[in-house]
Order: structure tokens, then sequence, then C-alpha cells
């Protein structure tokens, strides 16, 4: 069978390109049931972007859910991998509530997920993938990659208390330094702390420019010197690469930490007021359900390219 | 392409005196002062643009990337929580958002508190901190009205001088939260224009922290 190329829309364009680029790499395609039980997502509520999903009752009365989420799912129905790594890619549909119209929303998300030994050199594979990404769909992008294992070492002692946590955190993603420092004050942090983490937040720009500064910040904080280094490890397969311009290190992208550690990561294109991609490590996350692997993946949002124009080819 | 630096102010006294800011921070446009109905205004040699918003609405701007760089009241982005950088307190237009009813009211825990604002969010997460049951009534303006009809206990309001409430009878009966305006700064903005942005919040954070 042969067809014109032309007759594919952008949508259709991005998926086939993408797909091509995470087959030629090893991963192999996973396809899910539109449901999922509900109970599933209300075990891990806080991992959903929205916690609000569609429900149903199936025939034999178990509450059923159309999936808001896909690495739940991937995980529940892959057991652990004890050797090597197994490397998905897939192309679903999601169901959830858009901010704008508080309505719900089927949206296509694409992405890939590795679970098992993840290495160094896995989770550097990832990052080049999700940079690869964002160049089918612009020629100007921005990956910005952060490491929750630093900024936990700089966070973990600042409060007992989760509400307060969470406030921090949300400065922290604001870039909101004079909220910050407000409320580290109000708690009794000591100004040298406060100003240790800030420091390390403002820090954000070329991995070139931004690693030697993070050796120095992170010097006597060894958790977070050790993070340095593997992070500098990770970020060590865009060096002399085209792509090097378009990587910026910048610790206050920060994610949810129950869920989340290690390398995260966010790719923002030209024209689009939000991030496009998201990912990163998830071990906390596999814990949570019961696997000792580690774990890395992303996802594309790609309803958020209807309003951009793809470059040629 | 457009290259030109998109700024949302908030129209009214508050956008004139951060413009002025802005314009001895290295981004000018004359222009602006011209008593146009023009609601766009550019000036290409320093790569701005300027446009004047409602000041309710400059978040969403800033937001959804109609305006890279905003200039916005805490209260709405306390209210509406928008996904943008928070990236300066610009210590001005300063007020306070508080609780306010009628001189000498005292309150009955006993009955759920009818609270009248135009700030459900806030109103909402203050009473849920406190753990006291709420009625929200959404009003859109003249919130003073509600106590003194009876249609609310408290109001729930933006308290600059207090004039208004003392020639309506009514007091501040707690401080919510303090309020100044911030700038706010587009996520994918503040990658793409970074060099404009951080220029322009290293010469508005020079100028606060001279006064």
């Amino acid at each position: 069978m042969t067809f014109d190329y032309s007759i594919l829309d952008d949508t259709e364009r991005i998926t086939f390109a993408l797909r091509e680029l995470y087959l030629s790499r090893g991963y192999s395609r996973y396809k899910m049931s539109k449901f999922e039980e509900y109970d599933l997502y209300a075990r891990h509520k806080d991992f959903l972007v929205s916690d609000a999903v569609i429900t149903f009752t199936d025939t034999n009365g178990k509450l059923l859910a159309l999936k808001p989420d896909v690495t739940l799912s991937i995980i529940k129905n892959n057991q652990d991998e004890p050797e090597g790594v197994r490397k998905l890619c897939y192309n679903e549909n999601v169901y959830r509530v858009s901010k704008g119209t508080n309505s719900f929303k089927e949206l296509m998300q694409m992405g890939l997920e590795c679970m098992g030994a993840v290495d160094g050199a896995c989770i550097s594979e990832v990052l080049q993938l999700a940079a690869e990404t964002l160049k089918v769909l612009s020629t100007s992008f921005v990956l910005e990659v952060s490491d929750l294992d630093i900024l936990s070492a700089f966070t973990e002692d600042l409060t007992e208390d989760s509400a307060e946590m969470s406030g921090i955190l949300r400065c922290i993603q604001e870039k909101n330094f004079h909220g910050l420092t407000e409320l580290l004050e109000k708690n009794g942090t000591s100004r040298e702390k406060t100003d240790a983490l800030i420091a390390v937040l403002r820090t954000a720009g070329s991995p070139e420019e931004v690693l030697p500064k993070l050796e120095t910040l992170c010097a006597g904080v060894p958790r977070a010197a050790e993070a340095v280094e593997r992070l500098e490890e990770a970020l060590g397969v865009f060096w002399g690469t085209p792509f090097l311009p378009s990587v910026e290190i910048d610790l206050s992208s920060a994610a949810d930490m129950n869920y989340y550690n290690g390398v995260v990561f966010r790719g923002y294109i030209d024209g689009v007021p939000e991030s496009v991609l998201s990912g990163g490590q998830y071990d906390v996350l596999m814990r949570k359900m019961g696997r000792k692997s580690g774990a890395i993946g992303f996802a594309v949002y790609l309803d958020l390219l209807e309003r951009i124009t793809l470059p040629e080819e | 392409m457009d290259k030109m630096l998109n700024i949302a102010l908030p129209k009214g006294r508050l956008g004139e005196k951060v413009y002025a800011m802005f314009a001895e921070a290295g981004f000018p446009c004359p222009q602006i002062l011209e008593n146009s109905r023009k609601l766009i205004f550019e000036n290409p040699e320093a790569g701005v643009r300027y446009f004047w918003v409602k000041p309710s609405d400059v978040a969403i701007y800033v937001e959804r990337g109609a305006a890279d760089v905003g200039v916005a009241g805490k209260d709405i982005l306390l209210e509406y929580r928008p996904e943008v950088y928070e990236l300066l307190d610009m210590k001005c237009g300063a007020c306070r958002m508080a609780v306010a009813a009628p001189k000498g009211y005292q309150d009955d825990r006993i009955r759920t508190l009818r609270v009248a604002t135009k700030f459900t969010e806030i109103a909402k997460d203050y009473y849920a901190s406190l753990g006291r049951d709420i009625e929200l009534i959404h009003l859109n303006g003249s919130i003073e009205l509600a106590p003194i009809l009876g249609l609310s206990d408290v109001i729930v309001d933006i308290v600059e001088t207090g004039t208004t409430l003392k020639e309506n009878n009514l007091e501040v009966i707690s401080t919510i939260v303090p309020i100044t305006a911030r700038l706010i700064a587009n996520r994918a903005s503040y990658k793409f224009r970074k060099r404009e942005i951080m220029k322009l919040q290293e010469g508005l954070s020079a100028l606060v922290s001279a006064e």
C-alpha cells in the first residue's frame, strides 16, 4: 500500500516521526486498554495531574475509570525486570480536566518508559531522546533539567509540616525567592541555610556554566555533591553535540518528591506557553507500587501543539 | 519572528506607577503617556510592547503567553493560582486581604459563617486553615453592602485605607495576608527571552531596594 504523505495532518506526522524515533532506539510499542480499575487512581491520586477521573460501573459491578494517566497502568501491568531494562513507548488518549474549561477533555499523549536496572547510561539515553523529540517539534526548544536529589538535600530538614513544605516547594517552582525567604524566616530556618538554598536555585543556565558553580555550592553537602556528579555524568551525552545550547539546568523546576527522585526534566518549545514534555526518574512511585527496580520516562502532550507550525521534513 | 518583549500592565494608577519603574529600568515607551484610546504601545528601539489590561486579567495574559511578563497583585495570584514565575515583589500598591464585619460583631461558632467575597479561593483557603465551616457568597462588587443588608455575616475583601469600611460602619476583624504588586513571567517566555527578562528583573529589583 502506498499513499501520499501530504495527506497526514500535523498530529499524525508527529506521531509517526516520534514512533519511528523510539522504535529505532529499541523501544517496543505498548498498547493498553482504555479502562483501568478506579482503585488504582484512588491510591495514587496525587500522582495525577488533576485528581478528577471519569468513572463508570462495569457489567460485573466493578468501578472502572477512563485512563487519566499512562505511567500507572504500565507499572501495574509489568513485573520487575530482574536483569536489563524494559523499554516501552506508547501513544494513548488520556482523559483529564483541562484547567481553562474545568471540564473533561480527551488528550493525546505520547511517551516512553524505561523500567529495570536504570543506570547513568539509561538516564542519558532518555534525556537525549527527550531532546530529539523536542527537535522533531520545533527548531527552537529548551530542555530544562533538574535533579531532585540535589534539591532535597537542601530542603529535607526545613520543616516537618507537609502543608508548609508544599508552600516552600510552590515558591521554589515559581522562582518566588522573596516569598521563600519570608516563609523560611517565619519557620525559624537559619539565614545561612536559606541563602544556601536560594544560591543553588539561582544558578540556572547552561550546563557548562552551572555545573562548576553547583560543585562549589554543594561541596559541603555530601548527598548533593554526589547528585551533582551523577547529573554531570547524565548530561555528558550532550557534550559536543548541537543539542548542548538547548539544554539548561534549572533546579527550581521541581516535581512532586512523593513520586519522583533524581533527574527530572521539562521541554519547552518557542510559541507554546507551557511545557510540552515532562518526565523524570520515578523510583519512589515504583516502591509505592511494590516494584524493586528503578524507572525513568517522559510524556509529550500532543494537544498543546495544535497552534504551532511544525518544522519541514 | 516577533522579538519584542510583551508586557501586560494593570490599567489604572498602579499601572502608571509601575510603567515609570519599567521605563527607568531600561524599557521606555514614551507614547504610552500620551492620552489616547490606543490599547497597544510599541517602542522598537527598546524592543518592548506594552498593553493595558484589566488588573485581574494580567495573570491570564501572562499564563497563556500573550504577554511575556506583567505586573499583578498578590491577591490575583492567590485567587487564580496561575502557573507563572513570580520574580519580584515590587513593594508598591500595598494593601491587605482582610475579614471585615459590622462594628461590634461577635462570631458565633455554632452557626455556619456566611462570607461574601470576590475572592472565593482565598476565603475558602483561609477558613479551611481555621477549620471553620462557611457558606460562600460570591459577589462581583460593592461587597461592603452584604453584611449591612444581612446577606452575609462577614466579608473578605481588599482593604487599602479602610475609609470605605468606616463610612459603612464596618471594621477589620482580622488580616489574612498583606498584598503588594508582583512581577510575573510566563514560564516558556522565561526560557526563550531570558536575557531581556533578567535585565528587567535586575533593573526593577535595584529600583525597589533603592526606595
